[in-house]
């Protein structure tokens, strides 16, 4: 397999995970909002379902990218994709 | 020497926007110094939206330019936190900021969809599209599909789902700033949509792209300023909590306490009664915290908003102008964090917001109380006569029941200040933020549209021999025309803010996402499959919204604001029949797609094209 393909291919497999993740929280978990709300897990006090819809996943998502792209930087630097400061 | 001084002006940016945003400070300060010295509340609106208008439209002024790749992509130079914080401006709407707050207070967690979509999406344009879109090196969004999937009827199709798509949302903005606009300068709202629109153009026509960036992380800095003071204030005030994210846990409680202690949902009103209500307002019908929305209709709401995102122009050409493919990536990490700041805190907004007015404890609570006593209060009839509150004695008890309180979405930023007693600075502020939220939009889709005709139509299909200067001049006659269109529509006021606003992202999914995606990650997608893709999508898209908007009963629970859904699977599967049927891209464009998959050489597309 040439050096691109494998690149290609880490870089999807990548992308399957972080996918992954997000559809846990951004449709995974809805399906369930009834039993979220009944839930004795509350962060801060308030009940699971509020707390998914107003910070819980919102922050989640913003975590997740700043991880996908730290992983997809050092992808690209195993295979010397990395582009030049002056590109 | 504007080379050095470009390059001094990158540098320099965050003591540019340190200072900016001291200043702005300072003068929220001169102004509560004015208003305790006795200005009149008029004249502080005035000089808040003069203010913060002016100097956006110095910013436009001296970010005009002459060269093509400055007019498009801001010069591909845009640091990767500012790019983040103008994406979230442009991103932002009029909508996001007036109507967000209000839509959380009415509806609840069905309502919550639109959160979780309009924040999820990004994880879908960090990983999906951004990065391939700044290495291809497009100046547009049909650039991209013209020049992967070649021939120009692809191109145009694309011209055309952006055009249907942004222009829908561009007239809610223009709407938004005229609304804004008439209530602080107190001036007509037709001619106030034109001033809206005047300052519009004044950021965008002379710098492009580089304007709009540099007054987008401007307006950035006033809206996130004008939402957050009132939310931590407020919070304080009514002692809340300190920090009213972490600690509103008991108020979320003391609401559903009082809801069932006023009977919430077993007084109904009589339809006699309702039509009393003047129109656009509503009662609190919905819990506020329990889930009140099937699985199904949350997660369609979600699904639509967040491939609608990931196909929206306006959001998607903000990635170009990052200097790297690096920093576009982590730049979409940044834009949601901004973003994040003012979505976690619309929730806090509508809690206390709902709370002050509901709790007997509270001296703003009004459930409970006469109705002689609440028709008296100063900020009731100030508001009742703005046609965005309502109190009705229904059942002649003499008391203000829950059922019999009426308000407007927008109510809940632009009066909650004066309910809880803040002084009127702060409402001033808000008619800013506002104002910056709904021009921040307005910019980046009217430049959305134009560019794509100018670039992509003229230059790429009409006339690819046009000269820069004259293609400049075409690109900025195109950006008045757009602009004008979209005030005169906005000015026949025919639908509400939000509505259209959902619209706008199902028409971008059902015409787009699939094209823009495949684009990157199959590349046995070709021009026949991507054009059947995007009109066969725009087209069946368009044709359920029509079907269910003239009473059609629609199938699998898909409404009006879920079309999106129906287009979109009709656009990938044709996209991926017609593909296979026809024959697969040739070598070069093969080529040119392995290109795009990683990050370092050149662009595909030359700097300047």
């Amino acid at each position: 397999m040439s050096k691109q393909a494998k690149h290609w291919e880490k870089t999807r497999g990548l992308l399957f995970v972080t996918l992954a993740i997000w559809f846990v929280f951004s449709i995974g978990i809805f399906f369930f909002g009834a039993e979220m709300e009944a839930s004795s897990f509350r962060p801060l006090g308030y009940p699971l379902s509020y707390y998914m819809t107003c910070q819980g996943s919102l922050g989640i998502f913003v975590i997740l990218i700043f991880w996908f792209a730290n992983r997809q930087e050092k992808i690209d630097e195993e295979f010397g994709y990395t582009e030049r400061e002056d590109d | 020497m504007t080379k050095m001084i470009k390059g001094k002006f990158i540098d320099n940016l965050p003591k540019i926007y340190g200072i900016y945003t001291g200043g702005f400070l300072a003068f929220i300060i001169l102004m509560s110094i004015a208003e305790s010295a006795g200005m009149s509340a008029k004249l502080i609106g005035i000089f808040f939206v003069a203010f913060t208008v002016g100097i956006y439209a110095l910013i436009g002024y001296l970010s005009r330019t002459l060269q093509l790749d400055a007019y498009y992509v801001a010069g591909r130079q845009v640091p990767t936190v500012f790019n983040g914080m103008a994406t979230a401006a442009d991103w932002m709407s009029g909508a996001s900021f007036v109507a967000m707050a209000g839509g959380i207070y009415f509806k609840g967690y069905g309502y919550m969809a639109l959160l979780v979509g309009w924040t999820g999406g990004y994880v879908l344009v960090a990983s999906l599209l951004a990065p391939y879109l700044r290495k291809f090196g497009c100046y547009t969004v049909p650039d991209f599909i013209g020049t992967r999937y070649g021939g120009n009827l692809a191109r145009v199709s694309a011209v055309i789902v952006l055009t249907v798509a942004s222009f829908t949302y561009v007239t809610a903005q223009i709407n938004a700033t005229g609304t804004i606009a008439s209530v602080a300068l107190d001036i007509p709202f037709g001619i106030a949509v034109y001033i809206g629109l005047a300052s519009i153009l004044i950021c965008s026509m002379l710098g492009g792209m580089r304007a709009v960036t540099w007054t987008q992380v401007a307006q950035y800095i006033v809206l996130i300023i004008a939402y957050l003071i009132p939310v931590f204030w407020i919070s304080n005030k009514m002692g809340a909590g300190f920090f009213p994210h972490f600690m509103l846990a008991d108020e979320v409680a003391r609401i559903a306490e009082l809801e069932s202690q006023f009977g919430l949902g077993t007084v109904k009103n009589s339809a006699a009664d309702l039509a009393t209500v003047p129109k656009g307002l509503a009662g609190i019908t919905k819990a506020h915290s329990s889930v009140n929305a099937t699985p199904w209709a949350f997660i369609s709401l979600a699904v639509c908003m967040m491939a609608g995102t990931a196909s929206l122009p306006h959001v998607m050409m903000r990635y170009f102008t990052t200097p790297s493919v690096k920093s576009a990536r982590r730049s979409v990490g940044w834009s949601l964090f901004f973003i994040f700041l003012l979505y976690s805190s619309a929730p806090m907004l509508a809690t206390l917001s709902k709370l002050s007015l509901m709790d007997p404890n509270l001296a703003t609570g009004i459930i409970g109380k006469s109705i002689s006593e609440v028709q008296a209060l100063d900020w009731y009839q100030n508001w009742n006569q703005a046609n965005l509150m309502f109190v009705s004695d229904f059942n002649g008890n003499g008391t203000l029941d829950l059922n019999e309180f009426f308000m407007g979405g927008k109510a809940v930023v632009l009066a909650t200040p004066e309910i809880a007693g803040l002084p009127y600075v702060i409402s001033g502020l808000v008619a800013a933020g506002g104002m910056a939220a709904a021009m921040s939009t307005a910019d980046g889709l009217v430049l959305a549209i134009a560019n794509a005709l100018s670039h992509d139509l003229y230059y790429k299909i009409i006339d690819p021999k046009a000269e820069t200067a004259k293609r400049l001049i075409v690109a900025r006659v195109l950006l008045f025309i757009i602009g004008f269109a979209g005030a005169s529509i906005a000015a026949l006021e025919i639908q509400g803010i939000l509505g259209s606003v959902i619209w706008a992202f199902d028409f971008a999914m059902s015409g787009l996402f699939f094209p823009l995606v495949l684009g990157v990650w199959w590349k046995r997608a070709n021009a026949q499959g991507a054009v059947a893709g995007m009109l066969l999508g725009l087209i069946s898209g368009t044709a359920y919204l029509i079907w269910v908007r003239n009473g059609g009963a629609g199938f699998w629970g898909v409404t009006q604001l879920t079309f999106g859904i129906v287009g979109s699977l009709v656009s990938l599967v044709s996209m991926v029949v017609v593909s296979l049927m026809t024959k697969a891209p040739d070598a070069a464009t093969q080529r040119m797609v392995d290109e795009v998959r990683i990050p370092s050489g050149r662009t595909v597309l030359g700097k300047q094209h």
